[in-house]
This record gives structure tokens, C-alpha cells and sequence, in this order.
């Protein structure tokens, strides 16, 4: 399936032409690394043609001298908040900042009040998107009833009505037998199960990562074992039943030998990791600032350096963001009272760039193709900037300074742990599925002059 | 100094200033009339979002000896339980203009979120399982009146370090005065990461408990067997109760209070002559006299109008006032 057939408002919208005339256009899954003017007609990628070559007629020119274009990002893990919590986020808001962050597509996931688990939530949500989604957003439904981790939903029923996968995520599955039953219905309904990996007894009430600077805080910790242990029995269950599951949010170094011992065994395994993780560790967590909380927490510069060795080797297939909004009254509190989780869409990219492509960590082909792995595990294809396919792609400026949040968000919620960082490099525009979804203000203003 | 939010953050000059500041209040304890007039005129509000007796009653008083006007507020449970959020209560009582927040509560940080949200001192009598720098500095007070000089003295701390503020807050004060630290207690109460942390060393049994020069035992809630972290209280009492036969003739105990008797302590060495933890007590209020000064009139902190407080050059001479006030 491909990322434009998922709900969106720009769906049977008409596409207006485009030329970005000598980019450096860089699609490393399609072996694209060259300067080029890229022409979008009909919304799709109808030439990569020699810089300055390309016909104009008829299209708008954007000046891509100096620029990236990259295939846009995709996101396999977002909370929409809606239904339910609609005053931290919604469809039209955080797809609004999906399309701001470079992403060309989103998956919603289902641990909304109440959760979706229903054929009818689905399609609820469906139309919503498509009346009011900035890009395509696909939407998974729960894997047990009510999230409540004893029955299963009505898996084969969410499928036909759209769900693209399931998860529970916010919560483990914390049954083997019933995570097992889920697995094997999986040969019937279809969709990947993406998975919250936690033991909530070694996790407890646990509100940071475990180690010298919970120790130092007095503060009850989670420790890493927590996620490896169960993503070490949820791989065994997906190998004895032949089916395949997506680990969410890896953490710990401890995580990453799991997968890639998983992965060696041949499991039907793939794994993601956010752009919190690959960038802070629980120092920052000395602050006590609340926007520094979330589950799984901020580990130790160990872990961080092993997610970003797994992430260079693809023991970690994709990066996403677990977009996971919040209201500022519940982040102006305590810590250990505080809500868990931070927002990302609209910072992701740029700080990986910022933070791991310009210190030369990561090669920036390897992120660029990591921003958008997130699609196929549920069986979507990746964006590509290779002629014929659907134009889905972001106009990136390299050398662009600005302070994350400076100018708001998009996003109705601000709990951002990167506001206020410095950062070189900006997207400029989003298209997705063909259409404009995104034009950086200043950018656009330029533009229209 | 503005706030006293943790030792962590403190230097020893920090703590050198206040234990004499603190002499000089035991001096005016002595007097008839215990009373110095320094904060005639202003306000400090006490919050309590935890049961407390010693520590709210003693910073009462210290408040009071300095001629304050003290506005005790206790609440139980979370500020969320509440209904009304921290930050709110904050602005609410921030608004009778206090010149400090004696703040206590059941999560970490929540004394320096308070300093973000007020223009008063804030000082932290205990944010959950994070810090109590005032028990700590009393402590510190404490034990320097009976054995000098704390450089290289061996301080063991014994018990259940991992649910703790005083055991946080004692190591690192006790370690800027130059005492080497040791926690010792069940592998399950000593958190992980905690000799890389603080910078001490770890015993999971008393075996070298005569090394130390102090013993200073924590509470053991008895309620810790429920989560496994000990199988009984008869084993921990077993294992790690500092009684007479643990206690050698040149070691000198101490314990934060409440006492659970016959559990980290057995009767007769919390009433023995060796025991510091009644001198405890009393140290609290000249020490918390002595905080609040710091932070209020101690010269570093310029006040806007007021009686004017006395300059540094005057002290350490509180005078006594006149009249009863």
C-alpha cells in the first residue's frame, strides 16, 4: 500500500507542478546522490532532471541551490490524543506538525480515552483524518479490548475496517498467553503488533532510568532489564509462532543485544528508536524538569551510544518520534507527578542532523533512509524520490540557524525537551503525496515575493 | 545564598558559615529571653505536604525566636489529590509576601520548582526521597559539638538507604567536611549506582562496622517487608541492628528520629552515652535559626527597605530584645 492511500485531507485534492531546480537530491534506499532540478507534475516525481535543465512550464520554481531534498519522513509512532484528550492534541494539529517536521505520513496509535478497539473508532478516526489531516495519518487499533491486556480486540474485524496494525502501546502485554493468542490471530487478521516492551513489576512506579543518577535523586527508577527482558520473551513468541512484531521506543544497550540477537535468528523482528533517546541521556534528568520525562526513560551515555551503533548497523530499522503530547499543567509539576512522554514531530530531523550528522556520528544517507524505515514494517511502501513514484519529499536547508520552538508549534502542546536548542539546519517545505502539506513561514513569504 | 534547596549545590564555606551562625544562637538559647528581634515585621510561610513533627515544630520556632511571623499551612497528600496544583498554592501564598518558603513535600524537586515560582527564599525541609539539607546540617552541627573536627573521620549510615533523603543529604554534607562515607545496608535498600553517585563506599553486611568513628542508623519502616525488600523485620533487626554488642566504646550513634525501637536500634544504645540523638533534637532549632538567617539578613541577599538587618560585622552577636515581643 502506498503512504498517500491512508486518510488525509489532501487526498482528491488537485496537485499543483513543481520545480525545485539544483538540489542535492539524496535517496540513499534508490541510489540517488547527485545534484539535480526535481519536477513534481501531477504529484508525482515526473523527472530528476540536469541542474538548470529541467522545463519550468507552467510549474512554480523554487530555488533549491544550496539545498537538500530528501524523501520525506515517515512516523510509526505518534499520539494523536484524539479521542479523548483533544486539548493536548488532535488529528488536524498534530498532523499539522507531522507536516512541519518533514513527515509525509504518521501512524496513530491507540491509547486514546477511550481506546480504539473498535471497527467503529476506526472509521471514525478515518474520516476525520480525511477531512482534516494535514498528511496521510494511519491509525492502529489496540490489540486487547479496552487496552486492558486479558481479551483480545476484534482484530480481523479492525483490519477491514482500516486499522493498519495494532499495538497497546502506553502499556505492555503484559500476558505471555494472551500476547501468544494475539500473535497466532495475527496468520488471520494480517498488520504488524507493535509492541510497549516493559515488565511493570520491575518497572513499579518507577520515573527514570535506573542508575547512579536515580541513586543520586532518591527518585523510584526503572531499570533496563525491564524493556530487554521482555523483548527477549515477546521475540521468542513471535519465532515458536511464526509471526512478526515491531519493538517500540528502544532504550537500553541491554534492548539492543536482544534484537540483534533476535534478529540473527531469523525472528520477524524490527525495532525503532527516538530522536530523545540517540540524543539525551538521564543527566538531564538532575534538572528535574518535568519535560524531561517520559517512558521509557532517558538512559545512561552507554545506552545512548548503543542505540546509535544499532541505529548505524540497522539493528534499529527507523527512527520515530513517539510523539506524545501533553497539556502544560500536568508537565509544571513535580517530577515523579508529572506526565510521561515529550513531543518530537517537528524537531526530530533536525536535531538527529544537529546532533549526530553534524559531529559526524551518523552519515546523513544513513538518517535519511532511517527517518522513513518506519513505513514498512506495516507493510507500507517507503517514500522514494525515484521518477514515477508519488512526490513525497522535503526541501531541507543545511545551513539554516534557528531555536527549536522560538516561533511555537504546530502541535497544540509545547512539552517539548528540545525548545529552546540551537540548531543548524531546517526544513523549508513538506510535500506529501503530492501536495504542498508545509512551507516554512519565512520561507514561504520569500517565496511569494 | 539565596535558597536552601539540597547540600548538593553547597560548598563547606557554605556550611562553616551557618554552623557558627548557629553557635551564636545556642549562646542566645542560654540567655533569659531567647528572642532576637532580626526579623521583626516579616513573614515566613511554612508548608507541610507531609506528616512532620519535629522538623515543622522546629522551624516554627526557629522562626519565631527571630521575631518572624510564621503562617503554618499543612496539607495531606499530593498537591494533585489536592485539587489545586503546587504552582497555585505557591502564587496564593506568595501573595501575603513572605521573605521565605520553608517548604516540605512528598516528591523530588518540588522545593526548587517552588524557588522558580516566588520572589521568597525557599527552604527545603525535605522533598521526598531527594534531600533534607536541614537535618543534614544539623547533623553536621551536631556531631562537630561533641567530636571537632569532621576531616577524616569514618561516618557509617546504615540501613534503608534506598528510600532515604537523610541518607542523601547526610553523605554529601558529611563529605564536605572531609569524613569518608560508608552505606551499609540490605543489597535491596542500597540503591544501584550509589557508590558512583556519591562517591562512597558500599557494605552489604556490618562486618566492618568497627572501623567507624560514627554510626549513623536510618528508620526502617516496617512496611518495607511487604515489597520484598527484606523478608522480615527480625532478619533485618538480625543483620543490621546497631545495638550494644555492634557498638563499640569510642563509636558515637546517631539516628534522624522517629527511633523504631528495638529495629535499626535496640533500646539501650539509643539511651546510652554514646547516643547524640537527643543533642540531635536540640541542635535543630539553633541550626534552622541560623538557616533562615543566612538566607534573610546574612549580607549576600540585599533586602528592599525594612527594619535593616544587621551586618555581618555584627555577628556572630545576636542581641537579645528588651521586652518580650
Amino acid at each position: 500500500m502506498r503512504i498517500a492511500e491512508l486518510d488525509w485531507r489532501g487526498r482528491d485534492e488537485a496537485r499543483e507542478d513543481l520545480v525545485i531546480t539544483r538540489a542535492s537530491v539524496l535517496d540513499p534506499r534508490a541510489g540517488i546522490d547527485a545534484t539535480h532540478d526535481v519536477v513534481i507534475r501531477g504529484g508525482e516525481i515526473a523527472e530528476l532532471g540536469e541542474p538548470g535543465g529541467a522545463s519550468v512550464e507552467g510549474a512554480e520554481v523554487i530555488d533549491g541551490e544550496g539545498m537538500h531534498v530528501f524523501p520525506a519522513f515517515f512516523d510509526p509512532h505518534v499520539h494523536l490524543r484524539t479521542p479523548g484528550q483533544e486539548n493536548a492534541e488532535d488529528v488536524e494539529t498534530g498532523s499539522r506538525a507531522a507536516a512541519a517536521g518533514g513527515y509525509c505520513g504518521i501512524l496513530a496509535m491507540a491509547n486514546t480515552e477511550p481506546p480504539v478497539d473498535s471497527a467503529a473508532d476506526i472509521s471514525a478516526l478515518r474520516e476525520r483524518a480525511a477531512s482534516e489531516a494535514s498528511v496521510p495519518v494511519g491509525f492502529l487499533a489496540c490489540v486487547t479490548r479496552a487496552m486492558a491486556g486479558e481479551e483480545l480486540s476484534e482484530m480481523a474485524e479492525l483490519r477491514a475496517a482500516g486499522a493498519v496494525g495494532f499495538s497497546d502501546d502506553g502499556l505492555p502485554v503484559r500476558s505471555a498467553r494472551v500476547l501468544r493468542r494475539a500473535l497466532q490471530y495475527q496468520r488471520l487478521a494480517g498488520g504488524n503488533i507493535a509492541l510497549h516492551e516493559e515488565d511493570p513489576g520491575l518497572s513499579g512506579s518507577g520515573v527514570m532510568h535506573e542508575g547512579p543518577v536515580s541513586a543520586m535523586l532518591g527518585m523510584e527508577a526503572i531499570p533496563s532489564v525491564s524493556e530487554s527482558t521482555m523483548i527477549a520473551r515477546d521475540a521468542a513468541l513471535a519465532a515458536y509462532e511464526a509471526a512478526r512484531i515491531h519493538v517500540q521506543h528502544l532504550s537500553a544497550r541491554e534492548s539492543v543485544e536482544v534484537m540483534a540477537a533476535a534478529k540473527e535468528r531469523g525472528v520477524a523482528i524490527t525495532c525503532e528508536a527516538t530522536p530523545h533517546h540517540l540524543v539525551l541521556t538521564d543527566e538531564e534528568v538532575r534538572s528535574l524538569d518535568a519535560r524531561y520525562k517520559m517512558n521509557p526513560p532517558l538512559r545512561s551515555e552507554g545506552d545512548r551510544q548503543a542505540l546509535i551503533d544499532a541505529l548505524r548497523a540497522g539493528t534499529i530499522d527507523c527512527v520515530a518520534t513517539d510523539h506524545a503530547p501533553h497539556p502544560l499543567e500536568t508537565k509544571e509539576v513535580p517530577f515523579e507527578e508529572a506526565a510521561m512522554g515529550v513531543t518530537g514531530l517537528e524537531t526530530a530531523f533536525a536535531v538527529l542532523h544537529n546532533e549526530l550528522v553534524l559531529p559526524g556520528v551518523l552519515d546523513l544517507s544513513t538518517l535519511v533512509e532511517r527517518m522513513s524505515a518506519g513505513a514498512e514494517p506495516f507493510d507500507l511502501e517507503p517514500p522514494t524520490l525515484a521518477p514515477g513514484g508519488d512526490a513525497n519529499l522535503v526541501l531541507f536547508d543545511p545551513r539554516a540557524d534557528w531555536e527549536a520552538g522560538a516561533d511555537g508549534w504546530e502541535s497544540r502542546s509545547e512539552n517539548s525537551c528540545f525548545a529552546g536548542r540551537s540548531l543548524t539546519g531546517r526544513i523549508l517545505m513538506t510535500i506529501a503525496g503530492g501536495a504542498v502539506a508545509y512551507r516554512q513561514r519565512e520561507f514561504a513569504i520569500g517565496a511569494a515575493s | 545564598m539565596k535558597h536552601l534547596l539540597g547540600i548538593e549545590g553547597m560548598d563547606r564555606a557554605d556550611i562553616e558559615r551557618i554552623l557558627e551562625r548557629a553557635e551564636s544562637f545556642a549562646e542566645v538559647g542560654r540567655r533569659d529571653i531567647k528572642k532576637v528581634p532580626t526579623l521583626r515585621g516579616r513573614t515566613i510561610v511554612s508548608l507541610f505536604y507531609e506528616a512532620s513533627t519535629r522538623t515543622s515544630s522546629s522551624f516554627e520556632l526557629a522562626a519565631k525566636r527571630l521575631s518572624a511571623d510564621v503562617v503554618s499551612v499543612k496539607a495531606s497528600g499530593s498537591s494533585v489529590d489536592k485539587g489545586e496544583s503546587l504552582k497555585d498554592t505557591i502564587a496564593t501564598l506568595s501573595a501575603y509576601g513572605p521573605e521565605a518558603i520553608i517548604i516540605r513535600a512528598p516528591h523530588a524537586g518540588a522545593a526548587g520548582l517552588v524557588a522558580k515560582w516566588t520572589d521568597a527564599a525557599v527552604i527545603n525541609a525535605g522533598d521526598g526521597k531527594h534531600e533534607h539539607p536541614t537535618q543534614a546540617l544539623l547533623d553536621v552541627y551536631t556531631l562537630r559539638q561533641r567530636a571537632g573536627d569532621l576531616e577524616g573521620k569514618s561516618i557509617w549510615i546504615v540501613g534503608d538507604v534506598l528510600h532515604s533523603r537523610v541518607a542523601r543529604s547526610c553523605a554529601l554534607a558529611f563529605a564536605l567536611m572531609g569524613a569518608k562515607i560508608t552505606l551499609a545496608g540490605p543489597p535491596t535498600l542500597i540503591p544501584r549506582g550509589v557508590a558512583e553517585a556519591l562517591d562512597v563506599e558500599v557494605a552489604y553486611d556490618l562486618d566492618r562496622l568497627s572501623d567507624a568513628d560514627v554510626v549513623y542508623a536510618l528508620r526502617m519502616q516496617r512496611e518495607r517487608m511487604h515489597d520484598s525488600f527484606v523478608p522480615s523485620i527480625r532478619e533485618y533487626a538480625a543483620r543490621f541492628q546497631i545495638d550494644s554488642r555492634r557498638l563499640g566504646p569510642r563509636q558515637l550513634l546517631m539516628h534522624p528520629g522517629p527511633v523504631n525501637r528495638g529495629v535499626e536500634l535496640s533500646a539501650e544504645v539509643i539511651d546510652g552515652p554514646n547516643s547524640l540523638i537527643t543533642a540531635q533534637v536540640e541542635s535543630g532549632l539553633v541550626v534552622r535559626m541560623a538557616i533562615i538567617y543566612e538566607l534573610l539578613a546574612g549580607g549576600e541577599r540585599p533586602r528592599s527597605g525594612g527594619s535593616g538587618a544587621p551586618d555581618d560585622e555584627e555577628l556572630p552577636a545576636p542581641t537579645p530584645i528588651g521586652e518580650p515581643a
